[in-house]
């Protein structure tokens, strides 16, 4: 009885110091998940989701609070990628937070700036050039298309324009998977006959 | 005899090589416009260095190399520069991109050249790849990478100097047409590209279904005695991609990722030779080149075509029919591009035309319209000269599951298409393929993309907080020397800030915000922008704009 | 008039999935006709049967599914499918066992897991193993060969007993009947007698397999050659299933030749070459890498080898095939080739 009890207790106090050390051992500095998700992110800074920004969303999703369709910008990949790395379904964007649109960028008509600074005080990455009365330029290479600088701007002088297609950004398109392989729910587009060959 | 290896897998491959070796190479017509795109090479596209409405020479350079990795361009005959504007390029898409057009006058007047009295062996290596990069010289096998960079050992010992005259794709002959009639030039430019790089051996490699091409090589090696192997390799397609032809001639396998100059290796095109010699001996830059045209047309052949000449001219001069035109492939059956249209240029790496017309009068057996399902025949497998599993990346291409993909290294794929010939499914594998790398790079250009955006809005979270932090600093320093004066002395402080505030703010008209830490680039675009105000509103100061346009301010 | 951009290649062989499920079929012919010369109309009866029902159960599964009927019934899968089954039915089962057992494969061996491509086992096997555990009298109700030196059976007599349980001459489908040397091997060894004492004394046996049997494992063998010989199948699983029977079957004849037959009684007994040529080496099923495909074929030598001499049935092929096909996937993974340029030993 005595030895049983010993021989438990031993063995207890052992793995206890085995899994005192394993938490010491492989101890995780600071919150991956948080760098996960926004590694996800499409980093617009639109604050489209109803958070000032991406990381801020990141932090609101490994909290629990916020859910993981709010991201327009990201769209489709984006809310696939985070129900892959949170384990949960994905599901449709949210209608609330705004509708997946291609890529734009905004373009200032300069004629028209009166160079106010309000959009360069809304760019969340730095990406207007100007300075006060003097006309303002985006720098398209870092224009998120967030358009949060078309809102302030006084004289609307901000279009967003959808980026062109070019040469570099042209991609293969996926050959078109024969009819009958198409299920016929998710091609209301276009729908075939039955048989149809 | 040299010994030869095998490479795995591969297709043997109807050749209708005879097709075009009929009759001999010609000069093609001189059309009334050439359209050439400043980028025919891999790299950065070249710079114009003419106006629209500047008479230029034949074989005068109008585009400077944009960088090291660049080539430039020539003149390709005498006219005048009428446009320099986006137009239809050669290239999958069927998009534009900038061209520079010349209206040929018809008379080829060359620019002067200086017939070369050294012999090339006392230049250095150095001043002979300045020639041929001065020369526009990019490899004339297909991929178009600038020859100057590739004849560069940049401290490797080069061991191997591969002379490919493989030419392994069906229908396409302009290399072997360029070996019969000129095996002497193409065996100059070689020891020309071997005295560039160094190479202690040389080999040069045909297939043994060009036995003329063979002889004619043979005959002036013998000739000259130059100290170079002759090597007739099995017709196996892909015998002529590089990296197989390296595995067929010694055995070793260039490094995944890698370069054959990692294993002392280098592999250059005959035609590139062939440009070489004409380059160092004649000064003439790279303005032509052989053309195959066969397919469905009357009188297939090898044209000597000008660089911007249109696809649709060389198709009519072989007997072709424009109107009845199906497919335009420029290069060969299995890697060629099909065009959108027949107006395109032919450029620098633009070896082959092949045509298909509704007609069917010369059938190209393509795929069926709708593939079967993959049924795991392994037949792909079978034929993948570099031993993927093209099933497996098939599935996952569809899939979209571009990491798994990349798994089962995707990016080892040479596109060679012997998977999706063999495939009884008939699925467009090659197809899939290019679909999946094109939306890797994509994707990996959004993630970098999205890493600056990430950055430039974390500096902007920091230097707005360290302002904040600024300003109240400056307050407190203001409130305490404030209630440290009294009666006049605060008077005078409260006239003292005052002061300092239209001196800030004077000066903050004048400075622009953001610009420090501006790249090059930048710091151009806001160049442009201010010349464009100046131009725009020279008379209005700024301050009289803001004026004006605040009147029609919205309410 | 706008051209056509497809992705390269442009070219391409002409091959199709029919003309390779045709080459097998024309493999299995010789053996049919051999198989009929021992055995009589019945295992004919029973393809032309089987073929009828594969085709139906094929197109109403296409109509379900809304597919097209015409490239996926003329590819000819369906026909092998029902080809392959009935080669492994008796000839004189009765006519419900056949079309139960085509229609079982068909339906949900391959439709029911998404049809030509989709299907993770052997839809063939599939209706087997169902036939076999649901029906066991009918489907080890073989005819003993030599009997059609005793009675004439026509073909009309051969209908009349598929079709209308109707018996010729009075007899019942018991006096007809027999066991197949596997079976009457494993049921004499369980009577403590020894190999060659039984191969003695049944005419079932014959030079060193089934009498009739080794004749139809020839024909097949030639067969199987002839797809490796046009590249329809790969070497790698015939030789791996045989190699490893002959190695086993070698090893433990020698170790006790009373008790264990010997190895050429396993390959060309029961329905070795059958499997081994045709069965698992259909592709859909099957490990698709070189070395998996060898792995492959070794896990079905070795699941045959253990069931015949220490299991529940005489003959195990179907098990055998249905259990790796379950490994398949696992296998391909482990087995991915060394990629050109990629160091050896680490791909």
């Amino acid at each position: 009885m005595l030895s049983a009890l010993l021989a438990l207790g031993a063995l207890g106090i052992l793995f206890g110091l085995l899994l005192g050390y394993a938490a010491i051992r492989y101890k995780v500095e600071g919150d991956p998940l948080v760098e996960e998700i926004d590694a996800v992110l499409p980093q617009t800074q639109c604050g489209q989701c109803g958070y000032p920004g991406c990381r801020p969303y990141a932090e609101a999703i490994a909290r629990g609070e916020a859910d993981i369709n709010r991201c327009p910008p990201g769209g489709e990949t984006v809310i696939i990628a985070l129900a892959d790395l949170l384990g949960r379904d994905p599901k449709p964007l949210d209608e609330e937070c705004g509708e997946e649109k291609p890529k734009m960028v905004a373009y200032i008509h300069e004629e028209q700036c009166i160079g106010c600074t309000l959009c360069i005080q809304a760019c969340p990455v730095d990406a207007i050039l100007g300075a006060p009365k003097q006309m303002h330029t985006i720098i398209e290479s870092e224009c998120t298309g967030c358009e949060l600088c078309v809102e302030p701007c006084p004289v609307d002088c901000i279009e967003m324009i959808p980026v062109k297609q070019g040469l570099d950004t042209w991609k293969w398109p996926a050959p078109p998977p024969p009819p009958y392989e198409r299920p016929a729910d998710d091609d209301d587009t276009a729908p075939q006959p039955a048989g149809a060959h | 005899m040299h010994r030869l290896f095998q490479f795995k897998g591969g297709v043997v491959l109807k050749e209708h090589k005879k097709d075009s070796t009929a009759l001999p190479v010609q000069p093609a017509k001189l059309p009334p416009t050439l359209t050439l795109p400043l980028k025919q090479h891999i790299g950065v596209a070249a710079e114009p260095v003419v106006a629209v409405g500047d008479e230029v020479l034949k074989g005068q350079l109008i585009a400077r190399a944009g960088d090291t990795l660049s080539a430039p361009l020539h003149a390709p005959s005498s006219g005048a520069v009428i446009a320099i504007a986006d137009q239809p390029i050669p290239h999958p898409s069927g998009l534009s991109a900038p061209c520079i057009v010349i209206e040929t006058d018809g008379e080829e007047r060359w620019r002067p050249r200086q017939r070369s009295v050294f012999n090339f062996a006392e230049l250095s290596a150095q001043e002979l790849r300045e020639i041929i990069r001065d020369a526009g010289i990019v490899g004339l096998g297909g991929a178009g990478f600038p020859a100057a960079v590739k004849l560069d050992p940049r401290g490797h010992e080069v061991e191997l100097l591969i002379l490919n005259g493989a030419e392994c794709e069906p229908y396409i002959t302009c290399d072997e047409m360029l070996l019969r009639e000129h095996a002497l030039e193409v065996l100059a430019g070689l020891l020309m590209m071997r005295h560039a790089l160094n190479a202690q051996r040389c080999i040069i490699a045909v297939e043994n279904n060009k036995p003329k091409a063979f002889r004619a090589l043979h005959e002036e090696i013998q000739n000259t005695g130059a100290n170079v192997e002759l090597v007739e390799v099995p017709t196996i397609y892909p015998t002529g991609s590089e990296k197989q032809l390296i595995q067929v001639l010694t055995g070793k396998e260039v490094p995944t990722g890698g370069l054959p100059i990692d294993i002392g290796m280098v592999c250059h095109n005959v035609g590139t030779a062939y440009a070489v010699y004409r380059a160092v001996e004649f000064d003439e830059p790279l303005i032509s080149r052989y053309v195959t045209v066969a397919g469905s047309v009357a009188h297939a052949r090898n044209l000597k075509v000008l660089f911007g000449t249109p696809l649709g001219n060389l198709i009519e001069e072989c007997g072709g029919n424009r109107r009845t035109l199906r497919r335009v492939i420029v290069g060969g059956p299995m890697m060629g591009t099909a065009m959108h249209s027949d107006t395109v240029p032919v450029v620098k790496t633009t070896n082959c035309v092949l045509v298909e017309s509704v007609m069917h009068d010369v059938p190209l057996p393509s795929r069926d319209e709708y593939a079967m399902p993959c049924i795991r025949c392994g037949n792909c497998a079978h034929a993948c000269p570099v031993n993927l599993l093209p099933q497996q990346l098939y599935w996952y291409a569809r899939a979209r599951d571009f990491d798994k993909i990349q798994d089962y290294n995707l990016f080892d794929c040479i596109e060679c298409g012997c998977c999706d010939y063999v495939c009884p499914s008939q699925i467009p594998l090659v197809g899939y393929y290019r679909y999946a790398k094109s939306e890797i790079w994509n994707q990996d250009a959004e993630k970098r993309q999205a890493d600056l955006a990430r950055e430039r809005h974390q500096f902007r979270e920091f230097r707005l907080e360290r302002e904040k932090k600024e300003r109240a600093e400056r307050h407190k320093k203001k409130r305490s020397a404030v209630s440290k004066a009294g009666g006049d002395d605060k008077k005078a402080a409260i006239e003292a800030a005052m002061a300092r505030v239209r001196a800030k703010k004077a000066e903050q008209d004048s400075a622009p915000k953001n610009t420090d830490n501006l790249t090059p680039a930048q710091q151009r675009q806001v160049d442009e922008a201010d010349r464009r105000r100046r131009e725009e509103n020279p008379a209005t100061s700024p301050r009289d704009n803001k004026a004006e346009n605040t009147q029609d301010r919205p309410q | 008039m706008t051209l056509q951009t497809p992705p390269p290649p442009h070219i391409h062989s002409g091959l199709r999935i029919s003309h390779i499920m045709l080459q097998v079929i024309a493999a299995l012919i010789p053996a049919i006709i051999c198989y009929t010369w021992f055995f009589g109309w019945g295992l004919i009866i029973n393809t032309l049967l089987a073929v009828l029902v594969a085709l139906a159960s094929e197109a109403l599964m296409l109509k379900l599914r809304q597919r097209p009927l015409r490239p996926f019934l003329g590819d000819g899968s369906a026909v092998l499918t029902a080809m392959l089954l009935a080669f492994c039915i008796p000839p004189l089962a009765p006519w419900w066992i056949t079309v139960l057992g085509v229609a079982f494969a068909l339906i949900v061996g391959k439709h029911l897991y998404g049809g030509l491509g989709y299907n993770p086992f052997n839809p063939a096997m599939v209706g087997y193993v169902m036939l076999l555990i649901s029906f066991p009298l009918e489907m080890t109700s073989w005819m003993p060969p030599f009997i059609l030196e005793q009675l004439e059976i026509g073909f009309v007599d051969t209908l009349g007993m598929i079709f209308l349980n109707h018996f010729p001459y009075g007899l019942s489908i018991d006096a007809l009947s027999s066991a197949t040397p596997l079976d009457a091997m494993k049921t004499d060894l369980g009577l403590n007698k020894t190999v060659s004492e039984i191969m003695e004394s049944n005419a079932l046996f014959g030079d060193f397999a089934g009498t009739g049997w080794e004749w139809v494992g020839n024909w097949l063998l030639l067969g199987g050659v002839y797809l490796i010989y046009k590249r329809v199948i790969s070497w790698h699983i015939p030789l791996a299933i045989i190699g490893t029977l002959f190695v086993i079957g070698s090893f433990f004849f020698l170790m006790d030749p009373d008790t264990y037959p010997s190895p050429l009684f396993h390959i060309f007994g029961g329905a070795t070459i059958l499997a081994a040529f045709f069965i698992a080496t259909d592709p859909v099923s099957a490990s698709t890498t070189p070395r998996g495909r060898i792995v492959y074929g070794i896990g079905i030598g070795i699941i045959i080898y253990v069931i015949r001499a220490w299991g529940g049935y005489p003959d195990a092929v179907a098990f055998a095939v249905l259990l790796m096909n379950m490994a398949a996937p696992t296998i391909d993974y482990y087995t991915q080739p060394r990629v050109y340029g990629h160091a050896r030993g680490k791909d």
